[in-house]
């Protein structure tokens, strides 16, 4: 049977892939790509305590597990909140390509000091 | 009287504000027009109030009215509001009236200047200061007008600011003031702190059980306050920047010497008459200072070569006669010869100034250039000869009978040092306003012929305003005559000496008997005649036998140059005073440039080299701050379950 332990582990994996990605590519489009993955990892790790309160052993009372599922609504708003940063992120890469003719983040590093 | 009276000071500040903001833009030549406008409508104010108290005479209760409370902090409270009594009413009619006829002249004196409308915005808040000095209704009041006073004439003193030697004269009038400043500031304080008042009336109700009569403290708060004074009025130790202060423009002399700032020291002295006749030390202090100077200016001026610089030794010497009187405990006199010299001071000035305006010069002229204006300048030469014989002390005119009171006072008071020092002055007097007098206006013209072709009479604009000051110095001194038994002026003011003269021990005004009025007469009778006889002899050497001067200067050679440089005073203060405040001045910037700037650079260039080597680790790109943030994160993960 698929525990909750199983979800957790999935979405850990996930997130270390995403982070990596993030942290290993050049490729702006690709680490934005990465970004969305992680961001899923969370996603899944909410859906998963949502679905298995892990409350059930400590004893809480019927109503406030039934309250417990209600923690898939945050899920929405992640979502929202990636949908927001993926335009912002796709505006910024856009112009840096019109700047740079390129989308290699190494090459965009005016801040060195 | 209250709804009112606040107008009086506020009238020349708003032209003031009026000519500052929008003078450059939409007055231009009209900012004359708009504080003289202001100034008479303050001097018919004035005159409305001199008119109310006038008929009650010393009847008059003072008008003590706070508007509202300006500085408030635990037991000190200072109002913004008005002292209005019989020593006010004098001086507000004496400095509006004569601030309003100098406006009007100098809008004809100044009319081509390039700064005409700076100057008007100078002088209406110069007489606004000036006229909050003698209207406030505390100590602090006084002060801030005092001070106000102190940074208009420096502002109007360096009025040609590009030329050095008169920004120098405004630095140095503003020095030396702000050192006497100093004095009264201190003196202020100490008063408050033994007295716990600073508003006048409470001073004057809690004053005489706060002290005790010539205590040390009484002693020293006076001698700070008259410090002050010196500074202000010109005396020694502090009269170095009035003979500089011919650097600005005539109207300016004239105001600062005849109805604003140099009187405000006297005034001072007379207001706050109740301490001073508890600490007779100071008083005898005030006389002899007054005396000295009162000679020792007049002996100055005996010499000088420039027309204003004659003057300006004139007025410390008329000064000094002031303090003579204030120290003999004669305030009331003290305060009538400031009146009818504000008068003939400022005719003999804007006379001079009418003389330089012939001679197209902004600042000063050369005595010996001159001569023989009576011809081309009849209404100059004719109020300048009225003043000057006013000054003289030659009645029925102004000067004598001022300046024969404060004698009189000093002699029957038993001062006869100060008597001597007064009839010596009257002597000088005489002789060096007569010689400017003649060098002037008789004998032939001594200047080029350039320089004559373009002599001319001053427009109306000016010699108007003369003739109505050379009015005044005629019939100002028949306020009171004590000669001929009228005390007019004396008892209208008599209520604001009254409790000072009631708490000093020894009677300052002995009830007149028969005999000392015959004493009395024969005194004014010797001094017309020290008088007539100094006349004469200015007559003699530079009219009737003009070589007899040169003779006598070479004979006196020496005398005469001492007298000429001024006893060397400037010299003397510039190596005790002025380089040694510079050898101070050298070793501040020594510490400043080696200690203190050093220090600092040292530790901004450190901080520099830190930061270069820090900076590296800004690479710029993304990754490696992800990195970073990813760190920090799992960092703070572990931390929370670490804690928990």
């Amino acid at each position: 049977m698929i525990s909750l332990n199983h979800y957790l582990i999935l979405s850990a994996v996930l997130f270390s892939v995403g982070a990596l990605g993030v942290l290993l590519r050049r490729n702006a489009l690709i680490i934005l790509m990465s970004v969305e993955l992680m961001l899923n990892a969370a996603n899944l790790a909410i859906v998963a305590f949502a679905r298995y309160p892990f409350f059930r052993e400590v004893g809480l009372a019927a109503e406030d597990l039934a309250v417990a599922g209600n923690g898939m609504v945050f899920v929405f708003l992640v979502m929202t909140v990636a949908a927001a940063e993926v335009g912002v992120g796709l505006a910024i890469i856009i112009n840096l390509y019109r700047q740079r003719q390129t989308i290699n983040i190494e090459i965009a590093n005016l801040l060195q000091g | 009287m209250k709804t009112f009276a606040w107008l009086i000071p506020i009238l020349p500040a708003l032209a003031a504000l009026a000519n500052g903001l929008f003078g450059r833009r939409y007055i231009n030549e009209w900012a004359g027009h708009v504080a003289s406008a202001a100034m008479l409508l303050s001097l018919l104010l004035a005159f409305i109030c001199t008119m109310i108290a006038l008929p009650q005479g010393g009847d008059f209760v003072p008008v003590d009215h706070d508007y509202y409370t300006w500085l408030g902090a635990g037991t000190l409270s200072i109002p913004f509001g008005i002292y209005i009594d019989q020593l006010s009413v004098v001086m507000m009619m004496v400095v509006s009236l004569v601030s309003s006829i100098i406006f009007i002249y100098a809008i004809g004196y100044m009319r081509s200047d390039p700064g005409y409308v700076r100057f008007f915005t100078y002088m209406p808040l110069f007489t606004f200061f000036m006229l909050l000095l003698v209207m406030g209704n505390s100590l602090p009041l006084l002060f801030v007008g005092w001070e106000g006073v102190g940074l208009c004439s420096y502002l109007l003193i360096g009025y040609y600011y590009d030329r050095d030697y008169a920004a120098d004269a405004g630095k140095k009038a503003f020095i030396v003031n702000r050192i006497g400043d100093f004095g009264f500031l201190l003196g202020m304080l100490l008063l408050f702190w033994f007295t716990g008042a600073l508003k006048f009336s409470d001073l004057f109700e809690s004053a005489p059980s706060s002290f005790v009569y010539a205590g040390v403290p009484i002693t020293m708060i006076t001698l700070l306050l008259f410090f002050g004074a010196t500074g202000k009025s010109a005396q020694i130790p502090l009269y170095v920047w009035l003979p500089d202060a011919m650097a600005g423009p005539t109207p300016v002399s004239a105001l600062i010497h005849a109805a604003t700032m140099v009187t405000a020291g006297v005034y001072m002295v007379a207001r706050l008459n109740l301490l001073y006749s508890m600490a007779p030390a100071t008083l005898f202090l005030v006389g002899v200072i007054g005396g000295l100077t009162a000679l020792y200016a007049a002996s100055i001026a005996l010499v000088q070569r420039d027309a204003k610089k004659i003057l300006a030794y004139s007025t410390i010497s008329q000064l000094g006669y002031m303090f003579l009187a204030c120290g003999t405990g004669a305030y009331i006199a003290a305060i009538f010869h400031l009146m009818t010299h504000a008068f003939f001071k400022a005719c003999l000035f804007l006379g001079a100034g009418s003389v330089l305006h012939a001679f197209h010069r902004t600042t000063d002229v050369d005595v010996f250039e001159a001569g023989g204006l009576r011809k081309v300048m009849p209404f100059t030469r004719w109020t300048f000869l009225i003043s000057t014989i006013a000054i003289a002390g030659i009645p029925p005119l102004a000067g004598f009978f001022s300046k024969d009171e404060i004698l009189w006072k000093a002699f029957s008071g038993g001062h006869l040092f100060l008597w001597g020092l007064g009839i010596a002055a009257a002597f000088c007097t005489a002789l060096y306003i007569f010689r400017l007098y003649n060098l002037l206006f008789s004998g032939e013209f001594r200047g080029t012929g350039e320089q004559r072709m373009h002599l001319h009479e001053s427009p109306a604009l000016m010699w108007v305003p003369l003739a109505i000051l050379a009015f005044f110095s005629i019939c100002a001194g028949w306020l009171n005559m004590p000669l001929f038994g009228y005390h007019g002026f004396h008892n209208f003011l008599h209520p604001v000496t009254a409790q000072g003269h009631h708490l000093a021990e020894h009677a300052i005004h002995p009830p007149i008997l028969a005999s000392e009025h015959l004493l009395e007469w024969l005194l004014a009778i010797g001094s017309v005649l020290v008088a007539l006889a100094g006349i004469a002899f200015a007559r003699l050497l530079y009219v009737w036998e003009p070589t007899l001067a040169s003779r006598m200067e070479e004979s006196f050679q020496s005398a005469f140059t001492i007298l000429y440089h001024k006893y060397h005073i400037d010299e003397v203060y510039d190596l005790i005073v002025v380089q040694n405040y510079m050898r101070c001045c050298r070793a501040a910037q020594w510490f400043d440039d080696r200690v203190i700037i050093a220090g600092l650079n040292g530790l901004a260039n450190s901080a520099n080299r830190a930061a270069d080597t820090v900076r590296k680790i800004q690479t710029g790109t993304v990754t490696h701050y992800a990195l970073a943030t990813l760190v920090g994160m799992v960092f703070l993960v572990v931390w929370l379950f670490l804690c928990y």
